[in-house]
Parts: structure tokens; sequence; C-alpha cells
């Protein structure tokens, strides 16, 4: 890097560099190239250990050692034996809470933040704290909260794993909640109002036609981050006796822990797929239809 | 323009154009704060008015409340003789360009422009074509597909009044459309919206602080203060016959002269003016002359130039009176060029001013 900064300003102009330093590049911002890769390197490391443990652990031989893709191959060949019954059923509920969260979420909250910002932006503030405030409540106490109302819940609506939901919106508020908002102050949101409506448009037209598009960036993140957040939640299943992905995990561990682990792995990689899909849909740029 | 006419000519809005726009006696207050008191104008078919004034003097609310933007707390708002007061903002039928881009960032030019028709259900290749034609009206032909991020300020609000005129509303309503873009921009829009509005004949309320503004593209002007108008009439009247010493200062330029009122007219350095608006009781006054009401006289009152600036057509040149040492601006004739500290003497047309108790 440094000896691509060499110039052909005359020395008097070039600032003197620091006592031991050899570099005679301006001044930066940044750090230098070398302490950047060790900083990198470091978290990689870090992160990236215990997941390379984890996919070691399911290509292992067992106790004998060697390498073998047995456990991969039998995960896709169907063959599960005693855990696949617990499994799909975890992934399915996973899959039905993650839906139906993200859709209550986005009805919830959508139209919440929008008329605030329309009509009272001054409770801005008020809607920011009580959407943060689950970060700051252990999922144990939310859940000793909970487990009455979700008596009542499921006097209502039965007590199919699906209303959990109710219970992992409040746990996705605080994402979904910055997500949006984000991409809410940065669109003119009263101005376009006003303009839609002069131009004759209904309230629906106005939230369909001209926010919810503009609004996009900032419902997929939240939509994604939930689903994320979904796919990750146990305590709250665990203590409500509710199956889902990861309580279904830890009963399959115990029968077979290559498997369990094999389905970890695939989580984060489903993981890995939706932050790269979240980053994508952030930086999309916008061209003249022809 | 013909083609225009045709091209807009809405189903829709069988009455369009030319409508009388009433507002009587509305008040609007904020909490304590009164931003309008009893304000009352009348547009005639097919005029465009301009509301003057410096800021907070409510012409902004005056027309977000004529908008259905703003709900007033009381008075009338009548648009062809029909009370639109209640109505909300999307069943009025005006056309609105607002001061900040106000593109929808999602749409292209052509699907911003079609937006209101749309809304009034007009088949889809009406839409376009209408959408089309009134996009080359403003210049914008061959931008149809550009999104707001991929054009100028000025192209911006060039879609922004295409968009606006394009269901041929009943009033267009104009929020500092200029104020926004550079100078060289701002007249050409100007210009621009001036015909338009002119060649449709659609009746506009348009909201400026830009006195040049103002003066160059409304058929009437009313200036505002504290949320009442002051004076209304065409830029003519305003400037040469002000009612009072704030339309004097706020349009135009004004020599603020000490003088006095001796028996109902004003008496400023050994010239004698005619009182303008509401009569004064005798005693020191300050006196406001237009800067071509002076002019160099040989055995005039004694004075030192301070600057001279060329403006093209004429000359600017603001003296310092020996006596007292207040400041007077003259304009003249481009060729007489003075320099700095030069002994002049200066004169007074003598023609009616303004005049506020010192």
């Amino acid at each position: 890097m440094t000896s691509t900064h060499h110039t052909t300003t005359p020395p008097a102009l070039v600032p003197k560099a620091p006592r031991g330093r050899q570099s005679t590049r301006p001044a930066s911002v940044s750090p230098r190239r070398t302490t950047r890769v060790i900083i990198l390197s470091a978290t990689a490391l870090f992160l990236g250990t215990p997941i390379a443990a984890l996919v070691g652990f399911t290509i292992r031989g067992g106790l004998d050692g060697g390498l073998t893709a047995d456990h991969w191959l039998g995960l896709f060949s169907g063959d599960l034996g005693a855990a696949a019954k617990p499994l799909a059923a975890g992934v399915q509920n996973s899959l039905v809470l993650a839906l139906v969260t993200v859709a209550l979420m986005l009805v919830l909250l959508v139209p919440t933040m929008v008329l605030v910002r329309l009509h009272v932006p001054r409770w801005e503030k008020v809607i920011e704290f009580v959407c943060l405030l689950p970060l700051t409540i252990p999922a144990v106490a939310l859940v000793v909260g909970l487990a009455p109302v979700f008596r009542v819940v499921a006097q209502i609506f039965g007590s199919s794993s699906w209303t959990l939901a109710f219970a992992y919106v409040i746990l996705v508020l605080p994402f979904s909640y910055r997500a949006i908002h984000a991409n809410l102050m940065a669109v003119d949101v009263p101005t376009l109002t006003q303009a839609a409506r002069s131009l004759g448009a209904s309230w629906f037209h106005v939230l369909w036609d001209v926010i919810l598009p503009n609004l996009r960036r900032g419902i997929l993140a939240a939509s994604f981050i939930s689903i994320a957040a979904v796919l990750g939640e146990f305590t709250i299943a665990s203590l409500l006796s509710r199956t889902n992905l990861q309580t279904s995990l830890v009963l399959v561990a115990k029968q077979d822990p290559y498997l369990s682990n094999i389905v970890v792995v695939l989580s984060l990689v489903f993981a890995l797929i939706l932050l790269i899909v979240i980053g994508r849909v952030g930086n999309q740029p916008r061209r003249s239809r022809s | 323009m013909t083609a225009l006419v045709d091209t807009i000519d809405s189903p829709t809005s069988p009455e369009t154009g030319s409508a009388t726009v009433e507002l009587t006696d509305v008040v609007k207050h904020y909490g304590q704060m009164q931003a309008l008191r009893g304000f009352s104008l009348t547009l005639a078919p097919g005029e465009l008015v301009a509301l003057l004034g410096p800021s907070g003097c409510g012409k902004t609310t005056a027309l977000r409340s004529l908008a259905g933007l703003e709900p007033v707390t009381s008075g009338v708002m009548t648009v062809a003789g029909a009370d639109v007061s209640h109505l909300p903002i999307n069943k009025r039928d005006m056309g609105m360009v607002f001061q900040s881009y106000s593109l929808f960032p999602h749409m292209t030019a052509q699907e911003n422009v079609e937006f209101g028709l749309r809304m009034r259900k007009v088949p889809a290749d009406q839409r376009r074509e209408r959408a089309r034609g009134m996009l080359a009206e403003v210049g914008l032909e061959g931008l149809e597909h550009r999104f707001a991020h991929q054009m100028s300020g000025g192209q911006q609000q060039r879609v922004a009044l295409a968009r606006a005129l394009v269901t041929r509303p009943r009033v267009l309503l104009l929020d500092e459309p200029l104020s926004a873009l550079d100078a060289k921009v701002r007249v050409e829009l100007r210009d621009l919206i001036r015909r338009i509005q002119t060649d449709l004949k659609i009746t506009t309320l348009f909201v400026t602080h830009d006195q040049e503004e103002a003066l160059a593209m409304a058929d009437r002007v009313a200036v505002m203060n504290n949320g009442v108008i002051e004076q209304i009439g065409t830029p003519e009247e305003l400037y040469s016959r002000p009612r009072s010493a704030f339309v004097a200062d706020f349009v135009g330029l004004s020599n603020k002269l000490p003088g006095s009122i001796v028996g109902g007219v004003i008496r400023a350095y050994r010239a004698t003016f005619d009182l303008l608006g509401a009569p004064l009781d005798d005693g020191a006054v300050i006196a406001y002359v237009r800067p071509e009401d002076v002019e160099f006289a040989d055995n005039g009152v004694p004075a030192v130039v301070v600057t001279s600036s060329f403006l093209g057509a004429h000359r600017h040149t603001v003296v310092r009176v020996v006596e007292d040492g207040v400041l007077v601006t003259i304009q003249h004739a481009a060729n007489d060029a003075k320099s700095p500290g030069d002994r002049v003497g200066i004169a007074f047309s003598g023609r009616p001013a303004c005049a506020t108790p010192a």
C-alpha cells in the first residue's frame, strides 16, 4: 500500500512524517492496510473457529477418527430415523412462526410508524422507547409475564404452535423498528403524502402506492431480521413447552448429535444468505426504465 | 398550445380551468399563535395572485388552508361558488407544486405525471398520451423514463408542474416552487409557469417571499403581514402607490428619509411629498422614497458619493447627505458615472410617499 503512494510532490510540500514512521503518505482517518488485515483476521478467527469446529464435527467418523460424509448423506437421503419426526415438526413450526411473526410485525409497526410520523411526530420517542424495551427484558422475565397471557390466548386461538408468534412479535420489535425507522427517516413522508393527497389519492392509495414502495428496503430488512430471530429463538418456546426448530434440535441432539449439528450449520448458512439478501436490497441502484 | 389544451381536456373535470376562488374571514390558530386573522381574498377566474410577505406572515398557511392541508379554525373557502372548507384534500381538485422536491422517488417522470390520472381511473392509453403531452409541454421530452434522482432540481420541478396540471385542476397552488433553484433556472421556470398558466387560464395562487418573482409573474400581488393582507393590487400599483410604510419597505427599494408631517404632507430635505396611506398627525416621521424619485441637482442638498454600482440599464449610487449623514440611494442613467468622494447635490421629484411616525 505504501509503495503505491509515492508522489512527485516537492519535498517542501510533503508533511513531515512522525518520527519513526517511514511512510510519506498524508495522514488518513482510516487505519493502515496491515492494521486492517490484523483486525479482520483476529475477528474472523474468533468467529470462525467455533463454526469450523461445528462443521468439523459433522464430518467426523466417530471416536476412531477419520472424515466421512455419511452424516450429511444421511440427511439428504431422508434416512433420519427417530429424529425425523421432531425435526420436521420443529422446522415446520418455526417457518410458520416466522411467517406469522413477520406479518403481525408489519401490520402492527408500519402503519403505526407512518401515522405517528405524519400526525404526531412528537410521539416518535415514545414509540421508540416501547419498541426498544424488549431488548432490556430477559426472555425468562418475559415468559413469566407472558404465561398468564398465553392461557387466555390458548382459550381464544387454541394452543397451536403459531400462537407463539404473539410473543415473538414483541421479541423482534427492537430490530424491526430500527430497520423501518432508518428507512422512514430517509424519505420525506409528509411531503409525498401531501403531494399524493392533492393528486386525488385516498389514504389507502397513499399508503399502498406511495409510502410502502419507498419503505421497501426497511420492510424487507425488518422481515429478514425477524425471520432470523424467530428461527434462532429457544428460551420462550422451551419455557412455554412449545416445539420449534431450536427446541427440536435439543431433542434431536440427544438421539443424533451429528444431525443436530448439521441442521445448525444449515440454519447458519440460511442466516448468512438472509444477511446477503438484506445487503443487496439495501444497495440496489435504481436505473431509468427504457 | 391548442394541442396541449386538447391533450389535457379531461373527461373527469368537465368544468376545467377558470374558477373563482374566494376565501372569507379565514382564521387559523396554532395553539396560542394566530397565523391567519380574518384572511380574505378573491381570485378571479384564470388570475394569478401572488402572496408575498416575510417569513411567518401566514402566506404558506393561507395556501395550505385552501389546499386542505391545514384545517382552518373558522372562515369559508369556495371554489366556483361551492364551499370546499370541509372537503378532504383529495376531493378539492387542486393541483399543487411544493417547495421541496416532491416527486415519488420510486416512479419515473412519466409515472409521476400519470399518478393523478390513475387516481381518477383514466384508461391507461389515455393516461400515457396525456402525461407524455404534458411532459413535452414543460420541455422534458425524452426524459419520461428518468427517476427523480436522475434529474436536476429544475427538471424535477418541471415534472411536479406537469403532474399538478395534467389532471386539469380548477385551481393551481404553488408553494414557493422556485426557491430551491439557482437564479438562471428560476427565471426560466417562472416564465414557463406563467406561460402555461396564461394558456390554460387556470386560477393560480402563488406563494413567494421573493418580490421580484411576485412582481414579474402575478396579475395581482397580495402583500401579507401578521396574518392579514396589507395591500393587494397590480405590481405597478403596489410599487408606485403603496398604502403603508410596510408595503413601501417590502416591495422594491426605498430610502428612509427623516422628515416631518406638517399639515398632512411630508417635508424632508427642502422637498414636499403628498402622504400615501392613512393620515398621520403632525410630527417627526420616516418617509419612504424610491431611488428613482431622487436625482442629482447642482443646487440640491449637498452630499458625498459613497459607492456607485453599474446595473446594466441603470446605475445605483449611494450618497451621504452632508448635513446629517443619512445614506440615500439614487437610481440614474448608467452613463452618468460617479466616483466615491465626489461632491454632489441631490433633489427629490416630490412624488407621493409613505411615512411612519419616527
